[in-house]
């Protein structure tokens, strides 16, 4: 791969189109054959009923928001390393949809947490709050890249924001080990066996990597966008 | 078919999930191909 080849904004544009369309269409697949394996293969829960179904969104758009934070981080940081333009047009691809996940996660959480926990919502919970801070820090990203109107001098700005951020990542995966919290610890983990039924973790699993694929695609049209609006085409 | 939409009860916290995250989605996907479409 010519990696320097495509580190500029007017080589990269037509093959980011091409990865929208490839992911965007791989996205549809995977969600159809994640809803499908979520609401008419895995079985109701012993314990929650119908209720749980909601694990198939909310645990996927969680990973989602964590993930596509730390991406974020890292285009940023690169960005303000090697001060190459494409890296903070890349950043601020990404903020929208890590808030727009960051945001699902916290409504599904809380319509979960209704049925399961008698509550929609607890001030002060770790685990809750330092989700709903991830929610901040991405509108916090926006809007400081947006209040400056050198988009050079905005990209450092925010790559700064998005860095001194990045420790609120770890803060929200292991919150729910540091703190006492409403919130249950992880299904799913690297070192353990899950916890959970196979076939709930192949619903889950399919819908995490329908997300991967559109958080790619949405990424790229918009990347797209703030390329051409920059005049960098 | 309405036993399914009836979710055992939990018909509001189940779609009211599914619902706002496909329409949050939706959003997302018009703004995007309505920016893409203007150039």
């Amino acid at each position: 791969m010519r990696w320097f080849w495509y580190a500029s904004p007017q080589t990269f544009f037509p093959l980011a189109g091409r990865i929208a369309v490839g992911c965007g269409m791989a996205a549809a697949v995977l969600g159809l054959a994640g809803l499908y394996i979520g609401f008419f293969v895995a079985p109701t829960d012993a314990q929650q009923g119908e209720a749980y179904r909601i694990i198939f969104i909310h645990v996927p758009a969680a990973w989602m928001s964590m993930f596509i934070y730390l991406v974020m981080a890292f285009w940023a940081a690169l960005g303000l390393a090697l001060n190459t333009r494409l890296s903070g047009m890349m950043a601020s691809a990404l903020a929208p949809t890590g808030a727009l996940f960051t945001f699902i996660a916290l409504w599904t959480g809380a319509l979960w947490g209704r049925p399961t926990w008698g509550t929609y919502w607890v001030w002060g919970d770790a685990r809750l709050m330092s989700e709903l801070i991830l929610l901040f820090l991405y509108f916090g990203f926006m809007a400081l890249h947006a209040a400056i109107e050198d988009p050079r001098r905005a990209d450092r700005a925010a790559a700064v924001l998005a860095l001194v951020g990045v420790v609120n990542i770890p803060i929200i995966y292991y919150s729910v080990q540091w703190w006492n919290t409403l919130h249950q610890g992880a299904s799913v983990s690297l070192t353990r066996a899950p916890t959970m039924a196979a076939t709930m973790l192949a619903g889950m699993l399919t819908m995490a990597l329908a997300f991967w694929m559109y958080s790619i695609a949405a990424a790229m049209l918009r990347v797209r966008g703030i390329i051409r609006e920059r005049g960098a085409t | 078919m309405s036993d399914f939409f009836a979710m055992g009860g939990y018909a509001w916290y189940v779609w009211g999930s599914y619902g706002v995250t496909f329409l949050c989605l939706a959003i997302e996907i018009v703004v995007l191909l309505k920016r893409e479409a203007k150039a």
